[in-house]
């Protein structure tokens, strides 16, 4: 595939956007006086920038590209990874336990949990997460990097030095409140640059009827019900065969709504973090509200557009298809002198012979009409290589999204939605290095090596932080970008580190009775079960014939107890089963310890030693439980529209 | 903080819809989208979306000025 040649419009608009963003932080630096100012935003941003930063820390590319694959992949029911997997949490972490976050004073979420339980459960959480959201934000300059290069040409190390240098310039001068407010002009940069992409591919289908028409012949094709790709829940009644995501509703409501979203949204510092600057507790309480708003309405943006481009492969005049893995020109080449010499009678032989030169699945009708075609050199080379490109029978859809924008987007609306993508890149990377740093400052520098400095002293270090979390960042970008493997396992490690978390903050914020020992000890419990979990479960596709386990990174690599019908289901039921073991645990040693902490000491940290927060005062639109009822009620509007 | 981010928000895409908008009158041809048939010139609807849109936040940016939020 040649690189897209971007014309002078659409590097003037990717320009326009580095100077607006890196000019919030120059208009900021001046306000930057203490740590506070620099790595709290000294709570002072009002609610509704607080709420689109809060959901655009989130919004990484990752999301943007792999929610259109999945939508691609599994249809309408991958919004449940926000109408089950979010807004619920949202909402409970507005309504229930900001209150805490917020009122304790406590700068990050490991000094809650130093406030609350003891040293050791502050360190566990801020040394896992300090490591995590640095590897978060090099996977991700990696994948920008990658894919700038794959998409324009670019140099690889340019562009990956490039865009982590402007994050560093605007988060070094206007630190969080830079990056808080650089996502907020993110998020409508994402939001109008996606736009259009989803306008013109749903009028290229013929419109939401057609596209659920043609989805249903999709679904067919693939052996399901004819819903399986346009309804959300009713595939999933029918059970693990009945749906593309091969989960149950068990592991979808409990395992994925209850346990990983809870996890995530409630006990995540990068995106509390955000809540945690808003001016009053009121602003910080509402702050996942005014997020839950563009959030209930992603799917529409992010999910859409995979689905459309399932709809258009299945409509030959479109001339559409998935884009294949990438093959490196050399490769291309090989196969084009392949396809040159095979003998359009032996077509076996040629397909054999392309795949191999492709080191790619082909489907073999294709190859032997492109053989055929080309009898007595016919073809040009350039002909050739787009049938074999058509011919690749892999799948890349971490590609649709892309794909989609190369299709539909002339130049100029080009530029906007590669910005667009930049965009949400670099809100990913600000966001872990804006969290990374003041967990670092405070709760590692601070607690552990340096106490009792001077403020200017910790405000120097934090921006000596932000430097070292970005070359750090970087560093973990080179990492991935050699070793994929090593990646996957980092990633399978924080999943398991993560996955017991909320049973300790839900213990610890609601039951006074809960102990640090028992806290410490039932995540690290929780941690080893999730381990233990994954070493004796895989997926049914990870088998061979004879019952051996093919990649152990897939799990059951000690022995095999049970096999689930896909990695979702899996990975879904590790968090329950995560859950619960770090529950039991957290719930028996703090009942066999004794608490090391008074009820006044506890008094702002635990549900019910504190004062409840009075909203009576505030007009209903203002008041977080009124606005989370609302939410709800709008969620469930449309889950059951899409029922 | 000091800054209202609604002006850069304003001032951003206002200018990029120009730019956008300026580049589909101008450059008619290489504008058209012909997605489901039809064309239409897609930078200069896209465009004007992009400045209505950058003008709001200006216009609210202005009037947060003229009626600053009680502390």
């Amino acid at each position: 595939m040649q690189p897209i040649q971007l014309q002078w419009i659409d590097y003037t608009i990717l320009i326009a956007y580095v100077v607006f963003v890196l000019g919030i932080g120059w208009a900021l630096s001046r306000y930057m006086k203490t740590s506070a100012d620099f790595l709290t935003s000294a709570r002072s941003i009002p609610t509704w920038v607080t709420g689109l930063a809060f959901i655009s820390a989130n919004l990484g590319a990752l999301e943007l590209v792999g929610m259109a694959a999945s939508g691609a992949k599994y249809g309408i029911s991958t919004a449940h990874f926000y109408w089950v997997g979010a807004i619920p949490a949202m909402i409970f972490l507005a309504v229930f336990m900001m209150p805490f976050y917020y009122g304790s004073k406590a700068r990050s979420v490991p000094e809650y949990l130093k406030m609350r339980f003891d040293e050791r459960v502050r360190a566990l959480n801020s040394v896992a997460f300090a490591v995590m959201t640095i590897f978060a934000s090099g996977i991700s300059m990696n994948a920008l990097a990658k894919l700038l290069h794959s998409l324009l040409g670019w140099d690889y190390n340019v562009a990956l030095w490039v865009c982590s240098g402007v994050v560093l310039l605007y988060v070094l001068k206007g630190g969080l409140t830079s990056a808080i407010y650089t996502e907020v002009l993110q998020f409508f940069m994402i939001v109008l640059g996606f736009a259009p992409v989803v306008y013109l591919g749903l009028k290229d289908v013929g419109g939401w009827d057609k596209m659920t028409t043609a989805l249903h012949g999709v679904s067919k094709g693939n052996g399901f019900a004819e819903n399986a790709w346009s309804s959300a829940w009713q595939p999933l009644l029918g059970g693990p065969s009945a749906n593309p995501m091969g989960v149950d509703l068990f592991a979808m409501v409990f395992g994925l709504g209850f346990v990983l979203s809870f996890g995530y949204w409630c006990t995540n510092f990068l995106v509390v973090q955000r809540a945690m600057a808003a001016k009053n507790m009121t602003a910080a309480r509402n702050t996942p509200l005014v997020a839950a708003v563009p959030k209930m309405f992603f799917p529409f943006l992010v999910i859409v557009p995979g689905m459309i481009a399932i709809a258009l492969t299945s409509m030959p005049d479109k001339g559409y298809r998935v884009p294949p893995p990438i093959v490196s020109q050399e490769n291309y080449s090989k196969a084009v002198a392949v396809v040159k010499a095979a003998n359009a009678a032996d077509s076996a032989a040629a397909v054999t012979a392309v795949a191999d030169a492709l080191g790619k699945k082909v489907d073999a009708a294709k190859v032997g009409a492109l053989v055929a075609a080309n009898a007595g050199g016919k073809l040009s080379d350039d002909q050739i290589q787009t049938g074999l490109y058509n011919a690749i029978a892999e799948y890349d859809y971490d590609g649709v999204i892309l794909s989609l924008v190369k299709k539909y987007c002339p130049a100029g609306l080009l530029g906007l939605a590669l910005t667009a993508l930049l965009a949400s890149f670099m809100s990913g990377m600000a966001g872990n290095v804006t969290a990374f740093n003041t967990v670092f400052t405070y709760d590692l520098y601070q607690a552990y090596f340096a106490k009792g400095k001077s403020d200017s002293h910790y405000f120097w270090m934090g921006k000596v932080i932000t430097v070292v979390g970005i070359v750090l960042s970087i560093g973990a970008a080179y990492f991935a970008s050699m070793y994929n493997n090593a990646m996957d396992i980092i990633q399978l490690v924080f999943g398991f580190v993560n996955a017991p978390l909320f049973a300790t903050f839900l213990l610890g914020m609601f039951w006074k009775r809960a102990t640090g020992t028992g806290a410490f000890l039932g995540l690290f419990g929780g941690i080893a079960s999730s381990a233990l979990f994954h070493a004796l479960t895989t997926t049914g596709s990870n088998l061979d014939a004879a019952g051996h386990v093919i990649n152990g990174m897939k799990g059951g690599y000690l022995s095999v107890v049970s096999k689930f019908p896909s990695e979702m289901a899996q990975n879904f039921w590790l968090a329950a089963f995560a859950f619960i073991a770090c529950f039991a645990l957290t719930l028996v040693i703090s009942l066999a310890t004794r608490s090391t902490k008074s009820d006044e000491e506890l008094k702002g940290l635990v549900y019910s030693l504190t004062p409840k927060t009075v909203d009576h005062n505030l007009p209903a639109w203002q008041q977080p439980a009124f606005l989370g009822i609302l939410m709800l009620i709008v969620c469930v509007i449309l889950n059951l529209l899409f029922w | 903080m000091g800054l209202d981010i609604r002006w850069p928000i304003g001032l951003m895409f206002s200018l990029i819809g120009l730019l956008l908008a300026g580049y589909g009158v101008l450059n008619r041809a290489a504008s058209l989208s012909t997605a489901g048939g039809s064309e239409i010139n897609i930078n200069l609807i896209w465009g004007a979306v992009l400045l209505v849109f950058g003008a709001l936040m200006l216009l609210g940016a202005i009037n947060g000025k003229k009626n600053p939020p009680a502390k």
